[in-house]
């Protein structure tokens, strides 16, 4: 086997392995609980139809934002736990500039997303000029700031909104038709379309590993990541640095809210998706902040939670049953990728070896 | 490669054997960094392990306290085959470690650093406390338990880590270049230490790159070369020359001797520099000197004095010093590191793991460390991976880093190595200044004549120097002029042509003054 082969081979190995453990350990608690384990597998590995293919890439392409924006905080080691609120202040702005329509058609458009994406980093700047200037720890306020954010959205909601006709549920302004974005269909088959925002959200995973991998700026932030000391030492400011990850990362959480806002709601009520931050910490890690890797974090989550929706109908299990395998995917990955690579360094050490002895067969031939 | 012990030299010791290595093996990926190493250390002697940088000491040392395990051969401790699989295995059979940086927790006193993990043994108390003043009688270690370690000198703290591990049971006693931080004076009360654990009946194992203090300390040497043992000699049959060749299986270079290139232009002024603390006396008090062009100002002092804060205050790492600092007539105080660094400074920080490194990034990540916005490593905005590799390259090839590759991370060089490699990088791109904090700590005799012969070179084009160093030998024969730091201020200027060692030596410690040394 190639040494490329056996590289490529070893990567895939730590989240299949991961994987399988999640799933043995779900299987247990599904056990225990008396529940049918082969009826809840069978339902949730069967091979989706194209209406939930749709739903599988179109819940992932805002996964993938959030896990993104995330990730962007974790490679400087700073845990941006407000990714949450940031996302919600960020889209119901969005909203509410889309609703008023000051401009026509996508001008309206990119002026609620750029607005989205501001609002975000601003979100999440409190944040990082907390911590560059006081010291705060960014987990803390960043909690608070979610805090502070569901109730200011639920507030100003209040104010912006309109009743939705014939239903209880409040939300902005409906964005006029020619400001959504359209999406595309890949069938014949009812409800197989793919948000339009998905192409933004590869370009942003694009942007991303362009950024970090092959620019000074990227280079300053993960170098930042690795030592702050060595950092300092090198000619790095790290308070700009802090508030420009931070700055960053709010201005992707931005952008979470935007799939389903032009896609889907077009509207953003009380009904609005949450939760999304804190499934983007747990794709950030499943995908060891690799643009690649999130997408597949991000489509496995998305697919987990597609697949268990009918459960609750057909087996009499609740969907919860996921989120507890969703949860132990992010343990078993830790484990089994510390795992894998040391059984790599055992396998490259045997190799060392060999070298070692061939070589010295052959000088003992020469001495011979 | 034949391996041959020879323990029966003229003077050799013929104790019982407490330590017996035989066959150690140990590869890391790309790396053998120790492949059938024998070494039999007798009871009650001091047993030295030399050899060049990346030879494979600290590998062995770690599989000796149980911090790695070895691919192969086997341990015996006072004639039993051991497994040891982790230090407090080592512990248990009596072998104890003080690493080169130390562990202590600055903000407790001796006592409770002593005691810290090892309650069970004589609890946090009164008998603790008399344990403490015993080891420390016994072994004239001149420790009292109740010291803030924050308020020790690197000499005492390395002793509190000796007692540390004397405390725990230690019957073998390993210390890892304990005089690369050490100013001559506290290495002679070091290795009177020594001979006072020696009297007692334990063994010490020490490695050192500096072949005159091995050479009057140990009973034993042995020469580790490329992962396996050379030779066993004792230091009655050897010179210090005749030892180092032995360690790199060549001649040694003779270091020349060089003519001043000292020029009458100003490169680095420093005038009233002062780094104020809230309450207390400051770390730097108005110091004021000058640099040339093609001049090299040594610093001499204990650790500890105000060289870290000089360092860092000149590279703008130190927002709260005061004074001017002037660059070539310019005046720099204003500017952040990376001006400073842009202006043209090199800067070899004392600390190569805190300041000067990525560990987890490799080599070619470091290149670009310091340098982000220079070429060749960066192209605009981007960063330029392949021009960062080739001079990556270079500098491992001219500054002769042992490495498998531009690719490894810089957590597997060894120690040394790691120093080559921020010199080198620290060199590239034609510094004006270069601010060097002890560029050849840890590094073998080889390389070190090797770095020298790279600053005298690049002096000669007229790079100026401040050059920091413990290592008296270094400045007096590298500096043009040598100055002394005692308690943040400059206390007195020498030649260093009619210097001597035991003068700067007292100068340093402000001999004659009656107040205590170095906080
Ligand atoms: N964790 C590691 N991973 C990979 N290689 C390693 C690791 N630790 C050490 N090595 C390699 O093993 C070899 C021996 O290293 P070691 O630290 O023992 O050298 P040393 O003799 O202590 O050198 P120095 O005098 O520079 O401290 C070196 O080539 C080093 O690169
Ligand atoms: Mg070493």
């Amino acid at each position: 086997m190639t040494p490329r082969m056996t590289k490529l081979l070893l990567g895939l190995s730590a989240p299949v392995l991961a994987l399988v453990a999640a799933f043995a350990i779900t299987s247990l608690v599904l056990l225990i609980a008396g529940d049918p384990v082969g009826g809840v597998w069978g339902e949730i590995l069967s091979v989706p139809e194209g209406r939930n293919i749709a739903n599988i890439v179109n819940s992932a392409s805002v996964l993938y934002l959030s896990g993104i924006a995330v990730a962007i905080g974790f490679r400087m080691n700073l845990f941006n736990i407000g990714v949450d609120g940031q996302y919600r202040v960020a889209a119901f702005t969005a909203a509410v500039v889309a609703g008023e329509a000051w401009l026509p058609g996508y001008l309206n458009t990119v002026l609620a997303i750029v607005c989205a994406m501001a609002v975000g980093a601003l979100w999440a700047g409190i944040a990082g000029v907390l911590r560059a200037t006081r010291g705060v720890s960014e987990v803390i306020s960043t909690i608070m700031l979610n805090f502070i954010a569901t109730s200011l959205v639920a507030f100003l909601l209040r104010k912006a909104a309109v009743r939705e006709e014939g239903s209880n549920n409040i939300g902005t302004k409906e964005i006029p038709e020619g400001s959504r974005i359209p999406s595309f269909s890949f069938g014949d088959g009812p409800g197989q379309e793919i948000y339009g925002f998905v192409v933004i959200a590869v370009l942003v995973g694009v942007l991303y590993w362009f950024l970090l991998g092959s620019t000074r700026f990227g280079f300053d932030l993960r170098a930042t990541g690795r030592s702050t000391t060595a950092a300092v030492a090198s000619g790095i400011s790290v308070t700009k640095m802090v508030v420009a990850a931070m700055l960053l990362s709010g201005a992707v959480a931005g952008l979470v809210g935007m799939p389903l806002l032009f896609g889907e709601s077009y509207t953003y009520g009380s009904t609005f998706q949450s939760g999304l931050g804190f499934a983007g910490i747990a794709i950030a890690l499943l995908g060891r902040n690799h643009p690649v890797g999130v997408a597949i974090g991000a489509l496995l989550f998305a697919f987990l939670n597609e697949q268990s929706n009918p459960l609750q109908i057909l087996v009499g299990v609740s969907p919860d049953i996921v989120a507890i395998t969703q949860g132990v995917i992010v343990l078993t990955v830790v484990v089994s990728y510390e795992l894998v690579r040391r059984y790599g360094v055992r396998l490259e050490q045997q190799s060392v070896a060999r070298a070692l002895e061939s070589e010295r067969a052959q000088r003992e031939e020469v001495t011979a | 490669m034949t391996s041959t012990v020879e323990g029966s030299g003229p003077t050799a010791p013929t104790g019982p054997v407490s330590v017996r290595l035989r066959g150690i093996g140990k590869r890391f990926p790309g790396v053998i960094a120790n492949d059938d190493i024998d070494i039999d250390v007798h009871r009650g002697t001091i047993h030295a392990i030399v050899g060049e940088n990346g030879a494979g000491k600290s590998t062995l040392m770690k599989i000796l306290y149980g911090v790695q395990p070895p691919d192969s051969g086997t341990i015996e401790i006072d004639g039993e085959q051991v497994r040891l699989s982790s230090p407090a295995d080592a512990i248990r059979h009596g072998v104890g470690m003080v690493f080169q940086h130390f562990m202590l927790a600055d903000n407790l006193t001796v006592l409770e650093n002593v005691v810290l993990g090892a309650e069970k043994l004589h609890g946090i108390g009164g008998a603790a406390r008399a344990e403490i003043a015993r080891i420390s009688a016994a072994y004239g270690l001149d420790i009292h338990p109740d010291t803030l370690v924050e308020d020790l000198g690197v000499g005492a703290r390395q002793r509190v880590e000796i007692l540390k591990v004397l405390y725990r049971g230690a019957r073998i006693v390993i210390l890892d270049e304990p005089t690369a931080v050490l100013v001559p004076q506290e290495v002679e009360e070091l290795f009177a230490n020594l001979q006072g654990l020696k009297r007692e009946g334990l063994s010490v194992i020490f490695i050192s790159h500096k072949l005159d203090e091995v050479l009057s300390v140990a009973d034993e040497i042995t020469v580790i070369r490329r992962g396996t043992t050379v030779r066993t000699v004792s230091p009655s049959e050897v010179t210090a020359r005749q030892l180092a060749e032995l360690m790199v299986g060549s001649e040694l270079p003779s270091p020349s001797t060089e003519t001043s290139t000292v020029t009458d232009q100003v490169l680095l002024s420093v005038r009233d520099l002062t780094l104020p603390v809230p309450s207390g006396r400051p770390l730097l008090d108005a110091v004021s000197f000058d640099i040339h062009r093609g001049e090299v100002l040594g610093i001499a002092g204990v650790e500890g004095n105000g060289q870290a804060e000089l360092v860092e205050s000149i590279m703008g790492m130190r927002p709260a010093a005061t004074g001017t600092v002037s660059l070539d007539g310019q005046d720099i105080g204003g500017l952040s590191v990376r001006r400073r660094r842009e202006a043209g400074i090199g800067y070899v920080p004392e600390d190569r793991h805190r300041h000067g490194l990525l560990l987890d990034a490799p080599l070619w990540e470091n290149r670009i460390l310091g340098h982000q916005t220079r070429s060749p490593s960066v192209k605009g905005p981007l960063i330029d991976k392949a021009g960062a590799r080739s001079d990556t390259q270079r500098i491992i090839e001219q500054y002769d880093v042992r490495t498998p590759g531009a690719d490894v991370l810089a957590r597997a060089l060894s120690g040394g190595n790691q120093q080559k490699l921020i010199v080198g990088r620290e060199m590239s791109g034609d510094p004006v200044l270069l601010i060097a904090a002890h560029p050849t700590r840890g590094v073998d005799v080889g390389a070190q004549a090797a770095i020298w012969d790279h600053i005298k070179a690049a002096r000669r084009e007229g790079l100026a120097v401040l050059l920091i160093s413990a290592d008296l030998d270094e400045l007096i024969g590298l500096s043009d002029r040598i100055e002394v730091i005692l308690r943040g201020r400059l206390v007195g200027t020498f030649d260093p042509a009619h210097v001597t060692p035991e003068q700067l030596g007292s100068a340093m410690t402000g001999a004659g003054d009656d107040t205590e040394v170095s906080a």
